[in-house]
């Protein structure tokens, strides 16, 4: 019986912790009240939310950016926990549906449910209207449902929504602090500011989409080589009106090595086998 | 750091405000419209903590709007005013206060042109002129490259032209 209950809640109210409170509840709004209602004994305020496990610690670099050939989107795939690489190959762009699609950044878990509940709450909403979601829409809901954790330690940090409609390519910022910003290019997680040197100096909109490919792969991977938090390979997805696609995982330990270092580690080797 | 500028002049109000949307250290979005239209002739310009601005500001405009269909007449500046100041002071209190910061400008046909100063302790206060920001005993910092500049008057709201201060 719980688990109906549970999938009958919108998402609006689900999930908060229903602490029974024996002294007074809120008193009653009065007639302009907001739409969705905050539950009584909603612990946001940090004496009463719920002790962590352990700490929490996030870092990536994702990226996306709009252009003329689309929107394009970029992350680094190695999840981190603590100063240890947890996973080397993770996969921190996750498609909504066939025409959007949300990067991650932050805690891993909670990027990961919201983004199916997000989903979720899309497929629910085109068969209940007949029509899509619009990205900005799509990014408002997933704003408002995160509203309630609001000052709780959910980290959806720094996720994008970005899709290809009627009216063209869009990208929103959306992130668990409620900011959501409507732009053409955003990089999210710790190895952001690196990334932002490469592509502030080289997106434009006339680019095309090989140009844009090479930039976006370029910032990951100035990120990832000064960043500890991000690394291991990039994955690129392409949004187009017809669609996403996705490029091949490409590790980059092979351009990992500057050129210059090669040049004088095999002068080393020649030294020493000299002697 | 957030500005907003509200000068309230014999038959107009003229309101800034900056243009930045910054995360921590990153500047995200350098063309960011901090004011809301509540009504043709009334703006509510906010700033403050990051989520809290656009929820607040929207549930007021959204709310002023309700009025107007349900009455068929529009909130005018100070009722709008005072209706935003009810909804701090009763959420300030509560676990979910908004931390936010407020000018609200706007126009009335009785009462002529109307600038109101609110704070995220639902202190306000109406004012031939105000400001957030950043400020010392006589001076108001400003360090942000661009301001939208908009003034009411008995026609409504115009965009006056973006403020960018050196170089583009």
């Amino acid at each position: 019986m719980a688990s109906a209950e549970y999938l009958d809640e919108s998402p609006i109210e689900f999930g908060q912790i229903r602490v029974v409170q024996s002294s007074s509840a809120m008193p009653s709004q009065d007639s302009m009240e907001p739409t969705f209602s905050l539950p009584i004994g909603l612990p946001l305020s940090s004496s009463h939310s719920v002790p962590l496990p352990f700490p929490m610690s996030h870092g990536t670099t994702t990226l996306a950016f709009i252009f003329q050939g689309g929107v394009l989107a970029a992350a680094d795939t190695r999840s981190s926990c603590s100063g240890l690489v947890a996973c080397p190959a993770a996969q921190k762009i996750l498609p909504i549906h066939s025409h959007l699609v949300g990067t991650t950044s932050g805690t891993s878990a909670d990027c990961a449910l919201w983004k199916r509940i997000l989903a979720r709450e899309l497929r629910l909403y085109q068969l209940r209207h007949g029509r899509r979601l619009s990205t900005g829409g799509a990014a408002k809901l997933l704003s408002h449902m995160l509203q309630p954790f609001k000052g709780t330690e959910l980290s959806v940090g720094g996720q994008q929504c970005f899709g290809r409609e009627r009216s063209g390519p869009s990208l929103y910022y959306v992130c668990s602090d409620g900011t959501r910003l409507k732009g053409t290019l955003f990089s999210v997680g710790s190895g952001s500011p690196y990334a932002y040197s490469v592509l502030d100096q080289g997106v434009q909109w006339g680019l095309t989409v090989q140009e844009a490919v090479s930039i976006a792969r370029e910032a990951v991977f100035r990120a990832t080589y000064r960043d500890a938090y991000s690394g291991n390979c990039v994955d690129l997805y392409h949004i187009t009106s017809k669609g996403w696609t996705r490029r091949n995982r490409e590790d980059l330990k092979e351009e990992g090595v500057h050129p210059q270092w090669r040049v004088s580690f095999s002068t080393l080797t020649v030294e020493t086998a000299r002697e | 750091m957030e500005y907003l500028i509200g000068i309230q002049g014999p038959d107009f109000v003229l309101v800034a405000a900056d243009n930045v949307a910054a995360s921590s250290i990153i500047q995200m979005k350098h063309d960011y419209d901090k004011m809301f239209k509540l009504s043709e002739k009334i703006l509510l310009l906010c700033v403050g903590e990051a989520g809290d601005t656009v929820q607040f500001a929207e549930y007021i405009q959204k709310n002023v709007q309700l009025y107007k269909m349900r009455n068929g007449y529009e909130l005018s500046p100070a009722a709008a005013a005072n209706f935003t100041r009810k909804n701090l002071a009763d959420y300030l209190r509560s676990r979910t206060p908004y931390h936010v910061n407020l000018l609200l400008a706007g126009y009335d046909e009785a009462d002529g042109p109307g600038l109101y100063y609110m704070d995220y302790l639902s202190a306000l206060a109406k004012a031939p002129f105000a400001a957030h920001g950043y400020g010392l005993n006589r001076r108001f910092i400003l360090n942000l490259p661009s301001f939208n500049v908009r003034l009411i008057d008995r026609e409504g709201i115009h965009d006056l032209e973006k403020l960018t201060l050196g170089a583009k």
